[in-house]
């Protein structure tokens, strides 16, 4: 593979763009107050003309959903992020023995579905499994039988393939005088990496790590294929029992989009508490 | 074909499996694959089409138009692919048909590859919104200005000088574009489309050779990937000659 990249991690969610200023206005412009009536017509006609006294029997199971859905975004993104930093640093600064494998389990894991690799993992590794009697007597295998860990295992791969190489650039775009100033002052390489490169770099990367945790949610969706219960998997089984196409679907779609704002406030947040003045 | 799943999968090899001839399954896999590739293409395709016209229509629309591309495009970037993908498959084929007997007409089966490609594009055509209003900005504001200023048309402008000057600009965009849509391909299994990753399923269920075909399966897909890299490199290449290299401009 050569240097040249092309899959540069696009902008996913264009939250860091400050929109122009002539939009910020705060008096509400009148096609926006008749846009913003359609679309309350909508959702109360919605409200109104179709079904919607499932709801409560299927309440539990719904927050059951969400909370499945929300705790295995947070999980993955999180172990995600922390395979993507050896990851990035090896491609970035690492010895050939290191870059190389880092670089090819990027280049597998953004070559191939994410579904294909769910699938792999939970049907394929789980046929092997249960070859091996050590295995199946082992502590681990209560674990092994149930589909969830693979829905982790999958999902965590797949953050840590594509982060590792966003943070392989933002390693590498940290500008080299920050580096050589630490080790100026006589820091060890570990106190380097700990208060000076890791720091920026993750500050550089902050903008892109919001869309790819936004990203992370949309794939969220695909564990229902291998029977773990998310909020997706909810609302097909309402769609089976009730035989309505679009309550459920809407309520799904309505459900991920509020995820998604609140993922986007939070990364604004979080970027707005890092002071912004790198050199 | 139906003796394949008699033979234990220990027995036969991995590669009898994989064979295109006889009992292997090697030939449904590149059916699968094919059928993969017309949707990608025909997914980038309308993509490209729905993003022009979106990039334009925020770029140059009116507050309206504006308005509506936004709703578009943040809506469908932030629900999930696959939500959109059931959403519009079930619910849209099921719209059409109520129209169509609304209208006095009979219901019609919509094939899968066209339902396939429509709602990938769809889904293609917001990210390819994004990239493309992009591109358009990076435009040096005097081209554009000269055109206006030779009396061109609007249409004329776009086809001589912004369409064409913006390429090297849209260019690692388009690309990542073209591979995100040969990946999405696979969610259109879930509703049944057979397609590479259906297919792969379905071998592996029938033959319970499940590690084999998925093994093989990522293969075929790794394999579009890098071959469609070595591709849009050339052509990026030649896009962006006489111009300075990005890594000069930095």
């Amino acid at each position: 593979m050569s240097d040249t990249q092309i899959e540069v991690p696009i902008e996913t969610f264009p939250i860091h763009k400050e929109s122009d200023p002539s939009r910020r206005s705060n008096r509400l412009p009148p096609h926006r107050i008749v846009l913003g009536l359609i679309g309350l017509g909508l959702v109360a006609s919605a409200a109104f003309f179709m079904r919607w006294d499932w709801l409560p029997n299927y309440g539990d199971l719904i927050l059951q959903g969400l909370w499945r859905t929300i705790w295995i975004l947070c999980v993955t993104v999180f172990l995600g992020f922390l395979l993507a930093v050896p990851l990035g640093l090896a491609q970035a600064a690492g010895p050939a023995i290191l870059a190389i494998p880092a670089r090819a389990f990027c280049t597998v894991i953004r070559g191939t579905p994410l579904l294909v690799q769910l699938w792999l993992l939970y049907y394929g590794l789980g046929s092997l499994f249960p070859q091996y009697p050590w295995i199946r007597g082992s502590e681990l295998w209560p674990y092994l039988r149930q589909a969830w860990p693979y829905a982790v295992l999958a999902l965590t791969l797949s953050y840590a393939g594509y982060e590792g190489e966003v943070m392989r650039g933002a390693f590498a775009s940290v500008p080299k005088g920050q580096l050589e100033a630490a080790r100026a002052f006589g820091m060890r390489r570990f106190t380097i990496f700990r208060r000076i490169w890791l720091p920026q770099a993750i500050h550089r990367a902050l903008p892109t790590l919001a869309g790819e945790a936004v990203l992370q949610l949309k794939s969220t969706p695909l564990v229902a294929t291998i029977t773990v219960v998310d909020l997706y998997a909810v609302a097909s089984r309402v769609r089976q029992d009730t035989f309505l196409t679009y309550e459920p679907l809407l309520l799904l779609a309505a459900g991920y989009l509020i995820i998604t704002a609140i993922i986007v406030s939070l990364f604004r947040r979080i970027e707005r508490l890092i002071p912004s003045k790198l050199g | 074909m139906a003796d394949a799943s008699i033979i234990p999968a220990a027995v036969t090899g991995m590669f009898d499996l994989l064979s295109p001839f006889g009992p292997g399954w090697g030939a449904n896999l590149l059916r699968g694959l094919v059928r993969s590739l017309q949707i990608a293409f025909g997914a980038f395709g309308m993509g490209l089409i729905i993003g022009t016209f979106g990039a334009y229509a925020k770029l140059y629309g009116g507050p309206i138009a504006r308005d509506l591309a936004a709703i578009y495009t943040t809506l469908v970037r932030a629900i999930p692919e696959l939500v959109m993908i059931i959403l519009l498959y079930y619910a849209g084929t099921d719209l059409i048909n109520r129209v169509l007997e609304g209208m006095g007409y009979q219901r019609v089966d919509i094939s899968g590859l066209a339902a396939g490609i429509v709602v990938l594009g769809f889904v293609q055509g917001a990210y390819a919104t994004e990239v493309l209003r992009g591109a358009i900005k990076a435009i040096p504001q005097g081209e554009v200005e000269a055109a206006r200023a030779y009396g061109m048309s609007p249409i004329l402008m776009m086809r001589r000088i912004t369409l064409p000057a913006m390429l090297p600009h849209a260019l690692p965009g388009l690309a990542n574009l073209w591979l995100i849509s040969t990946k999405d391909t696979a969610l259109l299994a879930v509703v049944g489309f057979s397609e590479l990753t259906l297919e792969t399923r379905q071998a592996a269920g029938t033959t319970k050779a499940y590690m084999t075909f998925y093994l093989a399966a990522g293969a075929l897909y790794l394999f579009i990937t890098l071959f469609s890299n070595v591709i849009l490199e050339f052509v990026e290449k030649r896009a962006r000659r006489g111009m300075p290299s990005v890594k000069e401009a930095r």
